[in-house]
């Protein structure tokens, strides 16, 4: 009895020396954590998607935009937080032989138009004024807010662009088009009225890094699919559709990005790999100079998803009823006095009314 | 009024928490209904309502609490001071001629009308404000609607709900035939509804099926109703309705046989909680005496019997809140099996349709014809045409013909030798003339469109045709679409009629009756109002070559760095003499292997 007394002490004394480092060590743990917790600067999570290409036989970069608002909702930024512009309809289109699908994956495997969407600008509404506007916040005011980009100097957006494009330029419904220098200005004008905290900006179409070489704005991290010089290339048609249904860098992009869940700690460098030429056959490039976070350390979240930093805690608090507040605020609908004499429905077709009612205006306008 | 707010506040002090605990009956209340109609083409029609009626004043006073009503909806109507909206998003045409008389049809693409409160001064602001914040809510593209669409008809529209007076001017009208509906459309609109898309009938509500049919309609209509039988106070209805038409013969493989789940791939499990009825209606009239022809199953509790749309129908009902018919064990999944192939009779036609088509060749100039037929035997009615056509079709008003041509009703021969009566032309404005009264306001360039509004008289079994030409102008280069080839729409025709009935309705209560029955007011029993809407139109306009400006920008560079760069070279380039180059073979060798290299020689 003794000895065990003597042994329990002995190894309690043991566990306590052994355990002061793992105290430092726990302190040293909080302070990583707290570091983690701080990590990013932002506080909400906006994308805007952007398909610019119309007419059936670019029904890919349809499913291109299709599948990142898909992976964008699943981690977690609500429908508010999506400014999604689609160019043409492909889901409704007379020509898709399954109505209301889009597919990303050959037989018919992931339809990445689902039952819930939501697109803001379709059809005519995507034009580069438009896109400039959403993007620097100049808007005319009676704009939905569906349609507005909201964010605040705590906001990290995510711009995804697909289409044709060339060297320095993007092609807007084969109409119009958008230079890099335009492209940049803007960030520009987003960044003096603080309209972003981080910007990742993403673009698959042919020669997509010429349209990141002219960025200045500090905090913009861009991926392109093909540098200049490059096509960008489609993955795979399907005999069913009858179309390419996705393009190659976007195809591997989400792949990637279903293993992603919003617990994930993948980071940028892992995106910065997703396609190497062999898969893709051109050279997908990216640009971290103008980003002042170092990309091992951004997560995918961070962009993606919409990760909100919570601490749990264990107190408890007892919310007082005030009853004086409750009542003053809800002011219970009153009963409205009845009318007098009863309203009846107007009639739909009074022909004798109509007649007299145009014999009167023909006669004033003097015929 | 303070100081009766004051007492009220007052008494709800002194009766304390206790008194505003006390359950009060809800205000507003759901209902809910599917109607499912065999068409005679074999083609199977399902129209969804969802109606939620609220007692509530919105106009006078500030309103917060919102349950069933959707509160963007019940926004919008306080803000704008509607007094009724109704806005459809319509995919593919509905084919009266094969399908019969819709309960309720709408034209393809987005058609808005909205009648405004007398106290709006700006009508026209309101209505801009209007379509942009319906475009957010339902994400289709309403703030294309401008005043180069949008049209006041004199006529037409007249409220659906109760009112006051009719004064056109607080009348808009617009169409966009160009619209696409697609699932973003129907997401927002499932979600105003109470149940979402969760319990009750909305369950059945899944873009992959709705939008694989030949027929696809979703409409918001909102209106002020009568409370109670007497009228004496006013309600705010909202009605979802969702009409689609499937082709029977694609989707099931070329069996008329249907059934719940083969049409919408879920069956219905529960009624929606909130709901104060929910039915399904299902449509067995012509085949209530031969019931060797058909079989519904599961065979239903209760018929309903009525005069619908002119002609006696029954229904059979299935009370989703009745346990017998569905409950936690059992799911309601109607079938329809047909027993016996029904013999091939001709469809019965119904007694008003119409058709619309462009006529003529190249781009300059060709002809709006309307061809409206009455199948009556012996019943002439009026019908109202109205007609918005685009500035950029210039319309010949002095061109306008309604021919009538007869065909005589001979029972004695078996093929009536037709006869037809000569045409009356009608010349617009000078006279009128006892076929028709015209209306019509001239298109401004960049403005506003034509409006032409008709009161024809059809007569008794005979085609009417209204034609009228035009020529097609030359847009500004930048007013073109991104695909200017494809053409430009015309809104569809709207047609109101008084059509006669077969059988006398009796006019009853709408509280009692079913919600497919209450849609147009009744105000005659021999007659039953029909607004009918013809195919919209695709005009080819004289497309310009785009690429002309850069063609020209390079030519003229071209010729201008020619023509003046020669002059320039000419007049500013000195000559001088070159002395002739002397040197050995080796010297040349190497010259030559320099020209080669693409070097200068020595």
């Amino acid at each position: 009895m003794v000895d065990t007394c003597f042994l329990s002490q002995g190894l309690t004394t043991l566990a306590g020396l052994l355990l002061l480092p793992f105290g430092s060590l726990a302190a040293s743990q909080i302070e990583d954590q707290a570091e983690q917790f701080f990590r990013s600067g932002h506080t909400n999570n906006w994308a805007v998607l952007v398909c610019t290409s119309r007419f059936w036989f670019n029904y890919r970069h349809v499913a291109n935009t299709l599948s990142v608002y898909r992976s964008v909702k699943r981690l977690g930024i609500p429908d508010s937080h999506i400014v999604l512009m689609l160019a043409d309809d492909m889901a409704c289109n007379p020509r898709n032989p399954k109505p209301a699908t889009v597919y990303s994956h050959k037989n018919m495997e992931l339809n990445v138009y689902g039952d819930d969407v939501e697109v803001d600008y379709r059809s005519y509404e995507v034009t580069v004024e438009n896109f400039l506007r959403v993007l620097t916040g100049r808007i005319p005011s009676s704009t939905p807010r569906s349609k507005r980009l909201l964010s605040d100097d705590r906001s990290n957006i995510l711009i995804y662009m697909t289409g044709h494009g060339g060297n320095g330029f993007l092609k807007f419904q084969d109409s119009e088009e958008i230079t890099n220098i335009e492209l940049a200005d803007a960030f520009e004008q987003m960044w003096q009225k603080r309209r972003y905290n981080e910007l990742l900006f993403i673009i698959d179409t042919c020669q997509g890094a010429s349209m990141y070489e002219r960025f200045y704005s500090p905090n913009i991290m861009a991926l392109a699919s093909s540098q200049v010089g490059e096509d960008s290339l489609s993955h795979q048609p399907d005999p069913a559709v009858g179309v390419h249904l996705m393009d190659r860098y976007t195809f591997y992009v989400l792949e990637f990005l279903e293993e992603i869940n919003p617990a994930s700690q993948t980071n940028m460098n892992d995106l910065f790999q997703v396609c190497p030429k062999s898969l893709c056959v051109s050279t997908p490039g990216h640009r971290t100079d103008l980003f002042q976070r170092d990309p091992k350390n951004v997560l995918i979240t961070d962009f993606f998803g919409s990760v909100r930093k919570v601490e749990i805690t264990t107190e408890t608090l007892s919310l007082q009823p005030d009853s004086g507040v409750i009542e003053s605020s809800y002011k219970k609908d009153q009963m409205v006095e009845e009318l007098m004499e009863p309203l009846k429905y107007a009639e739909q077709l009074p022909v004798a009314q109509i007649i007299h009612q145009w014999s009167c205006m023909n006669v004033r306008v003097g015929l | 009024m303070a100081a009766a707010v004051r007492i009220f506040l007052l008494v709800l002090l002194l009766l304390g928490p206790g008194g505003w605990g006390q359950a009060e009956p809800p205000r507003d209340s759901l209902r809910e209904e599917l109607v499912i109609t065999p068409l005679p083409s074999g083609d199977v029609a399902a129209t969804f309502q969802f109606r939620t009626r609220w007692d509530s004043e919105l106009q006078r006073e500030w309103v917060s609490h919102y349950r069933l009503f959707p509160k963007a909806l019940g926004q919008l109507i306080s803000k704008y001071s509607l007094r009724e909206l109704h806005l459809s998003l319509t995919q593919g045409f509905w084919r009266t001629r094969y399908w019969g008389t819709p309960f309720l049809q709408a034209p393809s693409g987005a058609e808005l009308w909205a009648w405004f409160q007398e106290t709006v001064t700006d009508v026209d602001e309101s209505w801009k404000e209007l379509s942009n914040v319906l475009s957010g809510i339902f994400c289709a593209s309403l703030n294309f609607i401008d005043s180069t669409n949008t049209v006041t008809p004199t006529a037409s529209f007249k409220p659906l709900g109760l009112a006051n007076g009719t004064d056109h001017s607080f009348l808009r009208y617009a169409v966009l035939p160009r619209e696409v509906v697609c699932t973003e459309n129907l997401t927002p609109w499932k979600k105003l509804l109470p149940c979402s898309s969760k319990a009750g009938l909305s369950v059945l509500l899944k873009a992959d099926r709705l939008f694989h049919t030949s027929y696809h309609s979703q409409a918001v209509h909102i209106r002020p109703v009568c409370r109670n039988a007497r009228c004496t106070s006013v309600s705010w209805e909202l009605r979802q309705t969702l009409s689609v038409v499937f082709d029977a013969f694609v989707t099931g493989q070329g069996k008329k046989d249907w059934s719940l789940f083969r049409m919408f791939s879920r069956t219905l499990t529960e009624p929606c909680p909130l709901a104060l009825e929910s039915r399904v209606y299902v449509d067995i009239t012509s085949y209530g005496q031969d019931n060797e022809t058909l079989e519904v199953y599961p065979p239903p509790l209760t018929t309903y019997q009525d005069v619908i749309l002119g002609t006696r129908k029954t229904y059979a009902v299935y009370d989703l809140l009745d346990a017998a018919v569905v409950s936690n064990s059992r799911s309601l999944n109607i079938q329809l099996k047909w027993k016996r192939p029904p013999e091939n009779e001709a469809p019965p036609v119904p007694f008003l349709y119409a058709q619309r088509y462009v006529s003529g060749y190249g781009l300059q100039s060709g002809e709006l014809s309307t061809l409206l037929y009455n199948t009556h035997p012996y019943r002439a009615f009026p019908v109202l045409l109205l007609d918005s056509v685009p500035w950029y079709l210039r319309l010949y008003v002095h061109t306008l013909t309604i021919t009538s041509k007869g065909k005589e009703n001979k029972p004695s021969e078996r093929s009536p030798q037709p006869a037809p009566p000569p045409p009356l032309p009608l010349h617009v404005p000078q006279h009128l003339s006892s076929q028709g009264y015209i209306h019509y306001q001239p298109a401004q360039d960049r403005m506003q469109p034509h409006l032409l509004e008709m009161l024809i008289q059809l007569p008794a079994n005979s085609i009417t045709k209204v034609s009228i030409q035009f020529e097609r102008a030359l847009l500004k280069w930048t007013e073109y679409t991104p695909d200017p080839n494809h053409g430009f729409y015309v809104s569809p025709s709207v047609l109101s009629a008084l059509v006669p009935s077969v059988v006398a309705a009796k006019p009853g209560d709408w509280e009692e009756s079913p919600l497919f029955n209450s849609l147009f007011p009744v105000s005659d029993s021999s007659s039953y109002f029909v607004r009918l809407y013809t195919e919209p139109l695709l005009v080819s306009l004289p497309t310009p070559d785009f690429s002309m400006p850069y063609n020209v920008v390079c030519l003229t560079c071209t010729v201008v760095a020619v023509c003046y760069g020669s002059f320039y070279n000419l007049l500013t380039r000195t000559f001088q003499i070159e002395e002739p180059r002397k040197g050995g073979l080796a010297k040349r060798l190497a010259n030559l292997v320099r020209r080669a290299r693409g070097v200068p020689p020595l």
